[in-house]
């Protein structure tokens, strides 16, 4: 047995929970902020210097809250659920390349935890089970409300899963590889953002479903269903499933990173300059950082300029729309690389994307006719 | 070798503790959670033999797709209670299968005393994706394609079952 290789993935997985447990904290004062400069407010800034400490002060206040349990809910689900929520949210982010492999200490070091052959269906798999916290919470709580959010949590994971998993299909067609660590060198020359712009859209829309976010955040539509599946959870079992929401957005943004904004490469301009992450290794995590960060601005800033969809859109998007344009992305990607003509691929992506967005302008002004 | 089995021996409890489970718990939530345990325990089996390919889809499509479709079911008709109490009269074909599928597998095991009792890495070649889409669509093609028709057939039969008579109205816009 290895023990120093034990040691490194002990220090890896603990640096990482907590570089997770760090971005919750300020992610949420990262979208309070934000948000307040989009609707022309101040937002927190009063606790230390513009509001810096205010995720402590947050911390502080829901350690501190009374846990009440309803005396109606079933106890042992009850419990368990904020707890099966959280666990995915932070596993699924084991496979996720934070930099290239690196000569340290007389190692090779891989700046990701977990390095497998099956990195992308591991992503896969993870993020199918990481609804059933939500769908337990939903149905321990014994409230109507809660259970129609854990209900409709499930139906539009369920949805938008198949178009999620699609798109993994997409950037494995292009790499001919699962493992994260070949998908982020093969983006060494062109991220597969320009390859395959359609499916990067649509894969950020179907995670903004996945992770429950605006304009998808049915589960806990507030006008109709208080607060959805955690309505009667208070405390730190609310602070879980707070925390998992969050720590789900920074993995999705990772993950989306990777796949199609080149993980922790520099631009591919950058390719053989001082920049480029072949020449100083720390400069990965550093891209990797300004990556994520963009994509959590650009979740923030959705959430801020539109309104939550109706349900049954919601659902008639995902399956009438999603579904069959990533079917379609699908098949054109294989057919441009069997053709070994890439150029094809953009092109005839975007035609087809706009095709289905000429389809939903026509289905949405057709019936005012 | 005996780290594994020692793994084989706590995930085989949980396996039989969950399925056992299944059978016995009165409410139906439960029943499905027994299940989707069994389904993480059985993967882990799998990983155990050396084939992340088949446990990691194994969590995808069982646990993940097909268990939460049964909670969403389950919790949309209201059905958390099983009523009535368990008819042993209409067990005994079921109890003679299983007793036959138990024999089976005892005549497997005494066969194997005193051989080797690993399997020559089943695993090896089917761990690798690409391997293991070669031989699905080269030399199993035709199961293979039956597999999807079958499978297409039950999606068809899903839908005619669950279609309305008043015919579908155009487009997204459903209400207004």
């Amino acid at each position: 047995m290895d023990w120093w290789l034990i040691l490194e993935w002990l220090i890896k997985s603990i640096v990482l929970v907590l570089v997770l447990l760090t971005g919750f904290a300020y992610l949420t004062l990262f979208e309070r902020r934000v948000l307040a400069f989009m609707q022309a407010r101040i937002g927190p800034n009063r606790a230390g210097p513009q509001g810096i400490l205010q995720p402590i002060a947050d911390a502080v206040k829901l350690i501190f809250k009374e846990e009440l349990t309803p005396g109606q809910v079933v106890k042992a689900i009850f419990v368990l659920a904020p707890i099966v929520t959280v666990v995915p949210a932070v596993v699924i982010a084991a496979v996720i390349p934070w930099g290239p492999t690196v000569e340290m200490f007389g190692r090779t070091i891989n700046l990701s935890i977990a390095d497998i052959d099956l990195g992308i269906l591991y992503i896969a798999a993870t993020a199918s089970i990481a609804v059933y916290g939500i769908v337990l919470a939903g149905w321990s709580s014994n409230n109507k409300y809660a259970m129609l959010g854990g209900l409709r949590s499930s139906a539009q994971v369920i949805s938008y899963e198949l178009t999620l998993a699609l798109c993994f299909v997409l950037v494995t067609l292009l790499t001919g590889s699962m493992r994260a660590m070949d998908i982020v060198e093969a983006q060494r020359t062109m991220w597969f953002f320009f390859i395959q712009p359609v499916g990067g859209l649509i894969f950020l829309v179907a995670t903004l479903a996945e992770v429950n976010r605006a304009p998808f955040d049915m589960p806990e539509a507030e006008q109709e269903l208080t607060a959805g599946y955690h309505s009667e959870y208070a405390g730190m079992k609310f602070a879980l499933f707070f925390m998992a929401e969050y720590i789900k957005m920074i993995a999705i943004s990772a993950i989306a990173a990777m796949l199609f904004f080149g993980g922790y490469r520099e631009f591919p301009f950058l390719q053989n300059t001082w920049f480029s992450v072949d020449q100083n290794w720390w400069l990965g995590p550093l891209y990797m950082f300004a990556k994520v960060l963009v994509l959590l601005f650009f979740m923030v800033w959705i959430r801020a300029t539109l309104p939550r969809m109706r349900y049954d859109r919601l659902m008639a998007f995902g399956w009438k729309v999603m579904l069959p344009l990533s079917l379609a992305l699908v098949f054109i990607s294989a057919l441009g690389i069997m053709l070994q003509m890439l150029w094809i691929i953009p092109i005839l992506s975007i035609a087809v994307g706009l095709v289905f967005v000429g389809f939903i302008n026509r289905s949405l002004t057709m019936k005012r006719r | 070798m005996t780290l594994e089995l020692v793994l084989f021996f706590i995930l085989a409890v949980i396996a039989v503790t969950t399925a056992v489970g299944l059978l016995t718990s009165r409410s139906t939530i439960y029943a499905a959670l027994h299940l989707v345990t069994n389904f993480v325990t059985v993967a882990i089996f799998y990983l155990l033999l050396d084939a992340p390919f088949i446990a990691l889809a194994q969590v995808t499509v069982y646990a993940g797709a097909i268990m939460v479709l049964f909670l969403f079911v389950i919790m949309l008709l209201g059905i958390e209670n099983i009523a009535g109490e368990l008819e042993w009269k209409g067990l005994i074909w079921p109890v003679v299968m299983a007793v036959i599928l138990l024999a089976e597998g005892i005549f497997l095991v005494v066969q194997r005393i005193g051989k080797n009792i690993y399997v020559e890495s089943a695993g090896t070649e089917l761990s690798n994706a690409s391997t293991m889409a070669k031989y699905l669509f080269t030399d199993y093609l035709l199961p293979f394609e039956i597999t999807s028709i079958l499978l297409l057939v039950a999606m068809v039969g899903a839908i005619v079952l669950s279609k309305h008579e008043k015919p579908a109205k155009r487009g997204l816009e459903k209400t207004r």
